[in-house]
């Protein structure tokens, strides 16, 4: 059994809890303590409807309010797949929880509501997703059954968001027409849609093929923490000096040649160590010790590549930013921490290309600054160099945190596009 | 594990993740520490840390918020347990709270010391200086947890903001705070419950006995099931019978309820969980079922 992690976009007129809530319920993911919670709540409040968007809606705060704040983490299982929902709430005021919950995504299902179609709110998820390369999307064109299960207007609805998608890097994208409130196409195959051919989406959710989605290819190792047992467990280890990371790309052997960054100087896997013994491969996302034939200096913040395919040693950025603030804005001259991998460094911040809108994809290159849940095209200088890779060839040596250094807050979430 | 595609495994992910986590905060942090209770996913955790700093020894203590009331079998693995490990083991005492006038203690039939807890871990993070705390917690476990982050900031006093958390984007953890502040932890963020079970199963990780099915005296209260004990409080209409139960989760014995079962066996417990239909939390927590944000209020506060 693997893991896909997906996200879910759109708001509770979609019907996005309603079908996180069946998807949950379906597989035994709520238990009946929850669903009393849930039924009495709705009662208290006179709801007349058991509101399953109480189930995600968590904090007092969103409850009291009727809204979504934040992203939810919600688990289910099927025999085939363990299954991880980021929801995240669909309005505008939320992208940054949008940008959070789709970097991890293996998945993103948008939900569109089948009377109106493809809406602004639809677009914005679709760029969102796509700026944040999640490998797979789902349309799910919901209450399929206030439109009589209709063909015509669900064709409408796919050749609409594919003229749309056309603009955007979306590598795999999926229609699947529903009903989230009874049930149609989400678990098994509706008898209300016989012209439709393809899966249900939990189907589809079981069977889409992610484990190629990861950079099997680019050897990448971001050293994490340097392993010197000062008190060793064993005296065998005595001399043992290991450098422990989560490989983020490649498949590493023993043997194998590797270049460490930034010395340049070239060794070979001695062995690659986990407390369960040493394994004869690493890839993503495994996390594991690596040993090396020779005595270099490495610490943590250093990366492993291979001599033949390395990544760019670069202290000047081109990245596409979601600028996460509600305080300070974002504009040339600022600076700021910058986390990227393991390595911490500062970063002033150059120059403002352009301000995107996410609804239109208009770039507005008249923009001075960018504020909270604005996204735009920056010029940075670290000061020390990253090794870096496009983020559209890998998600982990391609993205980047910023941090506001006097307030301490993560500000900033960035995707490279060149090194120089 | 390995397949031809590299297909991982969910455990295999799951531990990945967890490492990474936990050598982020050894790597970031000056003076973490790990809270182990001897409950099954404290167990999970701690195993986690061996795994990631292999062959080196766990490179942070761990601390125990005893309520003193909590399980012999359990505070014995507790000792044994941090003893094999070679581990530093603080024991922050709510009754040293309480002796010191800190807290009052609660009185009446459900007195507990659930909540008084907070004031001493809070006390024990001051008092070590610790920067980041480790916890087992769960975001399947409760819905305040599904919110709340990996790396979750704790400002001076020990609260949570639910409404202000920072973004925590792709395997990028912030660790930055001002002195007095710390991060709360949480490496298991992303197991469930039965996640945890197969992961016991799979490593053949010892847990307490109180864990598997037994014959114990117990009265009914609420719908749950408490432990005959001079530290639970019991009235004249909550008579004392005998059951077969065990625990499915293990906390303070005032609030902490059995489950009837015969499960005897992790294999038999897996089966157990893979077939109920209430949670863990729901079924076992008083703590839990004050009110429906008891949970939101208490982390508010500072707790686990």
């Amino acid at each position: 059994m693997d893991i896909l992690r997906f996200a879910t976009a759109g708001s509770v007129d979609d019907g996005k809890s309603t079908l996180i809530g069946r998807l949950l319920f379906d597989s035994k993911a709520i238990f009946e303590d929850q669903l009393e919670a849930v039924e009495r709540t709705s009662r208290d409040r006179g709801t007349e409807y058991t509101d399953l968007s109480l189930l995600t809606d968590g904090l007092r705060a969103e409850r009291e309010q009727g809204i979504t704040i934040d992203v939810a983490y919600r688990y289910f299982a099927t025999p085939r797949r363990k299954f991880i929902i980021a929801d995240t709430p669909g309005h505008i005021q939320y992208t940054r929880n949008m940008v959070t919950g789709a970097s991890t995504a293996d998945l993103a299902i948008i939900l569109i509501d089948a009377r109106k179609g493809v809406l602004e709110q639809s677009r914005r998820h679709a760029f969102l997703t796509s700026l944040l390369r999640v490998p797979h999307l789902v349309l799910a064109v919901n209450k399929m059954d206030l439109v009589d299960y209709s063909e015509e207007r669900f064709e409408e609805i796919r050749e609409e968001f594919t003229a749309f998608a056309s603009k955007l890097n979306v590598a795999d994208l999926t229609f699947i027409p529903i009903s989230a409130l009874n049930g149609d196409n989400v678990v098994s195959r509706s008898e209300n849609m016989p012209w439709y051919n393809g899966s249900s989406l939990l189907h589809h959710l079981e069977n889409v093929h992610i484990a190629s989605d990861r950079n099997l290819v680019d050897v990448r190792f971001p050293v994490q923490y340097v392993i010197r047992p000062q008190k060793a467990t064993d005296h065998a280890f005595h001399d043992y000096r290991g450098y422990a990371g989560q490989v983020a790309g490649g498949v590493l052997k023993p043997g194998d040649e590797v270049v460490h960054l930034p010395s340049g100087l070239a060794t070979r896997i001695a062995s690659i160590d986990t407390f369960d013994g040493p394994v004869e491969e690493a890839f993503p996302p495994m996390s594991v010790t690596l040993r090396f034939e020779d005595d270099i200096d490495i610490s943590r913040g250093d990366m492993i590549a291979r001599p033949n395919n390395q990544p760019q040693v670069s202290q000047d950025l081109e990245a596409m930013v979601c600028w996460m603030s509600d305080g300070a804005r974002l504009a040339p001259r600022s600076k700021l921490a910058i986390k990227h991998t393991t390595r911490t460094a500062r970063a002033l911040v150059r120059d403002l290309h352009y301000r995107l809108d996410v609804n239109t994809l208009h770039r507005d290159e008249e923009a001075t600054s960018l504020g909270l849940n604005e996204i735009g095209r920056v010029s940075l200088r670290v000061t020390q160099p990253l090794f870096v890779d496009d983020y559209a060839r890998n998600r982990l040596t391609g993205g980047f945190i910023l941090v506001d250094e006097a307030t301490n807050g993560t500000v900033g979430a960035g995707m490279i596009i060149e090194a120089h | 594990m390995l397949q031809r595609d590299y297909t991982t495994s969910q455990l295999d992910v799951l531990e990945a993740e967890a490492i990474h986590i936990m050598r982020e905060v050894a790597a970031e942090f000056e003076r973490p520490c790990l809270l182990f209770s001897g409950g099954k996913d404290s167990i999970v955790m701690l195993r986690i840390a061996e795994k990631a700093f292999w062959p080196a020894a766990i490179p942070f203590p761990l601390m125990h918020v005893d309520t003193g009331h909590n399980f012999d079998e359990v505070i014995e693995f507790r000792d044994r347990r941090a003893a094999e490990l070679g581990a530093r083991l603080i024991v922050a005492s709510v009754q040293d709270s309480i002796d010191a006038g800190r807290v009052t203690e609660e009185t009446g039939r459900r007195a507990s010391r659930n909540r008084l807890q907070t004031t001493t871990l809070l006390d024990a993070i001051e008092e070590h200086e610790f920067d980041a705390v480790f916890g087992g917690a769960r975001r399947d476990e409760e819905k305040a947890r599904a919110k709340e982050r990996v790396f979750s900031f704790r400002d001076d006093f020990g609260q949570w903001d639910p409404k202000n958390q920072r973004p925590e984007l792709w395997n990028l953890y912030n660790a930055r705070i001002r002195k007095g502040e710390h991060i709360r932890v949480f490496p298991l963020s992303n197991w469930t419950e039965l996640d945890v079970w197969d992961y016991i199963r799979r490593e053949g990780i010892e847990i307490p006995s109180i864990y598997f099915s037994h014959t114990r005296k117990v009265f009914e209260r609420d719908g749950m099931l408490l432990p005959d004990s001079e530290v639970v409080r019991r009235g004249d209409d909550e008579p004392l019978f005998e059951a077969v139960v065990r625990y499915r989760t293990v906390g303070d014995m005032t609030c902490t309820g059995a489950v009837q079962s015969t499960a005897a066996t992790v294999e038999e417990i897996i089966e157990e969980i893979a077939a109920t239909r209430i949670t863990e939390r729901g079924a076992t927590r008083a703590d839990d079922r004050s009110s429906e944000a008891a949970m939101e209020d208490r982390k508010r506060e500072g707790y686990f």
